[in-house]
């Protein structure tokens, strides 16, 4: 019971090996700038490792980098195979290579495409890391005394003006937050005893944002004390105000980059493609093996027995082989 | 009489021809190197056009596109010539073009020279271009109302935090310049008219900076107001506060990005001029191998020539000796 037969003539063969030589460069392209986006990947992430609270989004990234080199390497020979299919005498030596060839790239491309739909899957665990690392850096942004610490006021800045996003969610996270050292703080003056009074804590808050909230596209001069006072500046209505701080959040600009970047893997699909042409070929020139007329009709077909009895055939090697390794001590 | 006659085997032709043709794809890439060096430096000026005065230096980056282009053709061309001359039928067909091709090449060389010595002495040129542009950018700052200047704020702004720069020489220079557009200002406010009234030309200058000059090295929130006031702020000394804004001029700060961008570009283009020296006096074969063969050319033209009078004599009624045979003897 033979799976999915195809009758090919011999200009169809010559037809498929052509047109599968040009896409299997192309996949290998695709397989090299998948391994180029996998390093590029990491290398943003490992950027900006301090707003994140673990690690566990690093997969993506390395899959990507392992995918991207076997795709090279299955393709690169898929290409050469196949210049040699249409030549009766060259190709039988790729005969004993074509099976475990078959199985390793039917492996990999099962495993890029898992990894498209991982970095789907991710996006929920990189929001979260990310929200409880930038409450932490948002937290200890006071703390430039502190060790361990004093590099957060600086990274923050930068990620805000970077991103050109303000707060966790909002700027309104700034509000909740003492982000002015009491090293800094006038305990002699009524206003700051008055504020810290009010506060549950003892905590210094106010409604003002770090200057680097601030948005270089505004008209006016940055406001970012007092931002919720429209008396306090002349001319200035807080609600109808976009342009004067960053409206979005860091977490959600953090989230969008590196979505982005995630999803510019769609070029694993070329691979699958060009392996069932592959299979195509070889079955097309293993029956005019042998025969004087090479330019007779074959059949090719994807798979000799059904699909459970091929499975079983790939898997009793490994289970003999794992058997015989128990058996041995 | 041959001069300097040079014979060469065919598998030597077959090398010299190698060399040949790798050593013209070598100078035809020098070309495109310096073509893609003065097209990166046009579009550098390009982005900070905005905060320079004149456009006077763009003939540095035009000078090396177009040394670039010509190189290429030039080289292209060199190449070619050097390739058919090892041909010598082929080589009667550029026999003219020579000649003005080496003057060519001389001058080429020394636009290449040219080029490369400008890129280190238009320093003073883009001092001076870039404090009048600066100088500018900053009283237009506050003018985001007037079609033509309503990105000059953002312009400023970027820059000061993209290079950690604040004003011309230093922060002071805001000190001087109304930052804040009187649309901003409340008139009313005693505080605001005292201060407009303190100043000779009415406008309202205080001592603060826009955000974009505050330091992210800063330990504390940043002090952009009242900056030369130490009582305004809790615990600060206006003289011994390093980290609070940056303190490097602007004009300093994209001096120092162009003069070590020209600097970079000048070297390679020094060195691809040396190269291509090297090149030409290296490799004499090219233009040696025209002037030999051009000697033993007219020297085998000639008695070509003389072979062929000869040939015809030859045949003349008089010295034929089978002329009088007759067909039966053959």
């Amino acid at each position: 019971m033979v799976v999915m037969k195809m009758k090919f003539p011999f200009e169809k063969r010559v037809k498929l090996a052509q047109g599968l030589w040009v896409l299997s460069w192309f996949a290998a392209v695709a397989g090299a700038i998948t391994f180029t986006l996998g390093c590029i990947l990491k290398t943003e992430l490992r950027k900006r490792a301090e707003v994140m609270d673990n690690t566990d989004v690093h997969v993506v990234p390395n899959t990507l980098m392992l995918v991207g080199l076997a795709s090279l390497g299955i393709n690169y020979f898929a290409g050469k195979i196949c210049q040699d299919a249409l030549d009766a005498g060259r190709f039988p030596r790729w005969k004993t290579f074509l099976k475990p060839y078959f199985a390793t790239s039917c492996f990999f491309t099962v495993l890029m495409l898992l990894s498209v739909v991982m970095s789907y899957v991710m996006k929920g665990s990189l929001e979260n890391s990310l929200k409880i690392g930038l409450r932490n850096g948002i937290r200890f942004y006071k703390d430039t005394d502190t060790p361990g610490r004093c590099f957060q006021k600086q990274n923050i800045d930068r990620l805000q003006m970077d991103f050109q996003c303000c707060g966790n969610t909002d700027h309104r996270d700034w509000f909740e937050v003492q982000w002015i050292s009491n090293r800094y703080l006038d305990f002699s003056s009524k206003d700051v005893k008055d504020r810290i009074k009010s506060n549950v804590d003892g905590r210094y808050l106010l409604d003002g944002v770090p200057f680097s909230c601030c948005n270089p596209s505004s008209p006016r001069p940055c406001i970012q004390y007092q931002i919720t006072n429209n008396s306090a500046h002349y001319n200035y209505d807080y609600q109808t105000e976009e342009l004067n701080i960053y409206l979005r959040g860091c977490r959600e600009a953090l989230v969008h980059y590196y979505m982005g970047l995630m999803n510019t893997i769609g070029a694993g699909v070329l691979t699958g493609s060009v392996l069932v042409c592959l299979r195509y070929l070889q079955t097309a020139m293993e029956a005019v093996a042998g025969q004087e007329n090479t330019e007779i009709e074959t059949e090719g077909y994807l798979l000799e027995k059904g699909v459970k009895e091929t499975i079983m055939e790939y898997v009793d090697p490994v289970r003999m082989y794992s058997h015989l390794t128990r058996l041995r001590p | 009489m041959a001069v300097g006659k040079v014979t060469f085997t065919k598998a030597e032709r077959e090398k010299l021809a190698q060399l040949l043709w790798l050593l013209n794809w070598i100078s035809v890439l020098t070309g495109v190197i310096l073509f893609s060096l003065g097209l990166f430096l046009r579009v550098e000026i390009q982005k900070r056009q905005e905060v320079m005065s004149d456009q006077e230096i763009l003939y540095v980056p035009h000078m090396l596109i177009t040394t670039g282009l010509v190189a290429c053709c030039i080289n292209f061309l060199g190449g070619k010539i050097c390739y058919e001359c090892t041909d010598t039928s082929k080589f009667l067909r550029w026999k003219l073009v020579l000649l003005p091709y080496i003057v060519c090449t001389f001058f080429f060389t020394f636009c290449v020279l040219v080029g490369a010595l400008m890129c280190y002495s238009i320093r003073n040129q883009l001092e001076e271009s870039l404090f009048l542009g600066l100088r500018n950018a900053m009283r237009y700052y506050k003018d985001t109302d007037t079609p033509g200047r309503c990105f000059l704020k953002r312009t400023v702004d970027l820059l000061q935090m993209q290079f950690q720069c604040c004003g011309n020489a230093g922060y002071r220079d805001w000190f001087h310049v109304q930052w804040i557009s009187n649309r901003y200002l409340d008139m009313t406010s005693s505080d605001v008219r005292d201060r407009l009234r303190s100043n000779v030309e009415g406008k309202y200058l205080m001592d603060g900076v826009p955000f974009s000059c505050c330091s992210t090295l800063s330990p504390r929130p940043c002090i952009q107001q009242q900056v030369t006031n130490n009582s305004a702020h809790y615990n600060y000394r206006h003289q011994t506060e390093q980290l609070n804004l940056w303190r490097r001029g602007c004009r300093q700060a994209l001096l120092d990005h162009y003069t070590s961008i020209m600097r970079s570009i000048g070297l390679i283009v020094l060195l691809i001029w040396l190269f291509e020296n090297v090149l030409r006096l290296g490799n004499p074969d090219c233009e040696s191998d025209g002037w030999i063969l051009e000697n033993s050319l007219a020297e085998t033209a000639r008695s070509n020539f003389n072979i062929i009078k000869n040939l015809g004599k030859c045949y003349q009624v008089d010295d034929d000796p089978n002329i009088n045979a007759s067909p039966l003897s053959a």
